[in-house]
């Protein structure tokens, strides 16, 4: 057991053309982008410096440690890139490995590539290092700082891009989203933890070893409205797909009909949102969109207001 | 998916026992066949081709689906790779075809066979029996595609093609830098378990336990893979230098890419066509 079976490279054949071409189009943009930041940073060592750790991250998703039960967990890569690396770099590096994994050893499909692009180099590495920056100033400077973002970094970009895949295999219609994205969830919710215990462990073998290289990226600070905004879309264009993606036969309710127990089910306590729909808007559809808008919203919020908060007390 | 890269590891592990060095995970065999010696910039745009097409079929227009298997089967046999060997291979690339399983039921539709599960019952209806084949299917045909693609390609032709589709020059410098430092990696990756091999007790006894905790065995992972990263820096300087003294200054230089002659001219259209005449069809159900 070298590579514990990570189900999160979609194969060819899953995802309709549709999700196919919209998901090549985005990961194409932003890692062409990712190229040109890149270059400007690190000008003529880019190809060498790119290249080798590409590599390396490819032979340490190899390395692995044995849990229990014939199971091991292992490293996917994203976010020890982009801590080490900043996120632009980061991309591009896994950008290298996710495509050399579908084209030589067919781990993931050629069409699906764009899919699996996204889910790994675009949105791992945009939510480690988000997660990253803003932990690492809530914590400040120390040694348990940094490994709590590490971790909390590590295990978000797997859950996440689990989310993603299973978001975009909804869309496509080959597995409806009440199961695909409970089960793609729970399984990498528990992978995530390999992760994050492996990065935490690179980190501090780092932290020991070369602790300029950590100073140097923990310095970089969340860079300008751009990015927040960026992230911002993203999150809304998840609320409006995720409704859409499930106006396919909702299984578990169509069970829940069929057996007459639907009448029986309890309604919870609280609900701000009742059943994620808001109340006075008549049209479903509609009214799920705009609940999960609202919620975005209010996290972004939440997180906006926290990093203020932190800045403030900083100066 | 990860499986087969599973066994092509513990394949090159067993290798690397004998001669210490990882060269045994390049899927390239050395054959010479019609499809060996098609250049790498046709068969790569005709594997894409014929990976699209296969993706725009709709479900159940089953005709056409043989007509595509006919036509990678007729690939494989000119390639002379075997059908054991592709057989194989894209059979360990498939367990992800369970994430597909739940549309058998959820598509509603004629009932096919109700499964009582405990207080539930399942409906199978043919609509969706018919669309989770199709996507096995288009799946076993789309990877056996890219195998055939990634057996009779060697690397640097295949990054010869993708200069050609116009993939950006920069990111095929660092993909063929990859592909050279990426067995001398894979080499150190194999060197570092093979020292955590050695320093680790293990014994046959079951009421034994070896190891730390599960955190600490994580940590002691992480540190490998720290130090490999480490590593992995220092020798970037090292190449980057070596590359200095030899002239480089960013500027990635290749050669003019030769043109087509008229045969591979006509076998790119040949086969462009005859997809879209299977496209055609296709519509036509």
């Amino acid at each position: 057991m070298f590579y514990a079976p990570l189900p999160m490279h979609i194969p060819d054949g899953f995802l309709s053309v549709v999700v196919s071409v919209i998901l090549w189009i985005i990961s194409i943009i932003i890692i062409g982008y990712a190229l040109r930041r890149v270059s400007q940073d690190l000008g003529e060592r880019q190809v060498p410096l790119m290249g080798v750790l590409a590599a390396a991250i490819f032979a340490g998703q190899m390395l692995n440690f044995s849990v229990t039960g014939g199971t091991s967990g292992h490293l996917l890569g994203a976010a020890i890139a982009t801590i080490l690396l900043g996120p632009w770099a980061g991309a591009l590096i896994l950008t290298c490995v996710v495509s050399i994994q579908a084209l030589i050893f067919q781990d993931g499909g050629i069409l699906a590539l764009g899919a699996n692009l996204f889910n790994m180099a675009v949105v791992g590495v945009a939510v480690s290092y988000f997660a990253f920056t803003s932990l690492q100033k809530m914590f400040g400077k120390n040694n348990w700082g940094l490994f709590v973002s590490g971790f909390v970094a590590a295990w978000l970009s797997i859950f996440i891009a689990a989310l993603c895949a299973a978001l975009e295999l909804a869309l496509s219609g080959t597995s409806p989203a009440n199961i695909a994205v409970p089960a793609m969830g729970g399984i990498h919710a528990i992978i995530g933890i390999g992760e994050g215990l492996i990065t935490v462990g690179a980190l501090a073998f780092l932290r020991a070893a070369r602790n300029d290289l950590l100073d140097k990226t923990t310095l970089e600070p969340i860079k300008g409205k751009l990015v927040w905004g960026v992230g911002l879309v993203i999150a809304i264009a998840l609320a409006i797909l995720s409704p859409l993606a499930s106006s396919h036969p909702d299984g578990l309710e169509w069970v829940a009909e069929q057996k007459g127990f639907l009448d029986i089910a309890q309604p919870p306590l609280y609900n701000i949102i009742p059943d994620y729909v808001m109340p006075g808007i008549s049209n479903e559809a509609v009214a799920t969109i705009t609940a999960g808008i609202i919620g975005t919203l209010i996290v972004f919020g939440v997180a906006l207001g926290v990093a203020y908060f932190r800045r403030r007390s900083a100066t | 998916m990860a499986l087969l890269w599973e066994s092509l590891i513990s394949a090159a592990v067993l290798q690397h026992k004998k001669d210490m060095h990882i060269h045994y995970l390049d899927p390239f065999r050395e054959i010479s066949s019609p499809i060996h010696e098609l250049d790498p910039r046709v068969k790569l745009v005709l594997s894409l081709a014929f990976i699209i097409t296969t993706a725009l079929v709709s479900p159940g227009v089953w005709p056409v689906y043989i007509l595509l298997l006919a036509i990678i089967f007729s690939v494989i046999i000119l390639s002379r790779l075997g059908f054991l060997f592709v057989l194989k291979r894209s059979l360990l690339a498939l367990p992800f075809v369970f994430a597909a399983l739940p549309v058998i039921f959820t598509i509603k539709g004629n009932s096919l066979v109700s499964i009582m599960a405990g207080s539930w019952i399942l409906t199978a209806s043919t609509q969706g029996l018919e669309r989770f084949i199709s996507i096995a299917f288009k799946s076993w045909i789309s990877v056996q595609t890219a195998i055939v693609l990634a057996s009779s390609t060697p690397f640097p032709d295949l990054l010869m093609a993708m200069r050609a589709i116009h993939i950006p020059r920069l990111l095929v410098a660092i993909f063929g830098l990859m592909w050279r430092y990426l067995f001398v990696l894979v080499d150190e990756a194999l060197r570092l378990m093979r020292a955590r091999l050695a320093r680790s007790g293990e014994t046959g006894l079951p009421d034994r336990k070896t190891g730390g905790s599960i955190a600490w065995r994580a940590q002691v992972t992480g540190g490998m893979a720290g130090s490999l990263f480490l590593r992995a820096l220092e020798r970037s300087d090292h190449i980057y230098n070596a590359m200095l003294s030899r002239g480089y200054n960013g500027e990635v230089f290749t050669l003019d890419l030769p043109g087509l002659r008229p045969a591979q001219w006509f076998a790119l259209f040949g086969g462009l066509g005859l997809l879209l005449a299977l496209l055609m069809i296709s519509f036509l159900f």
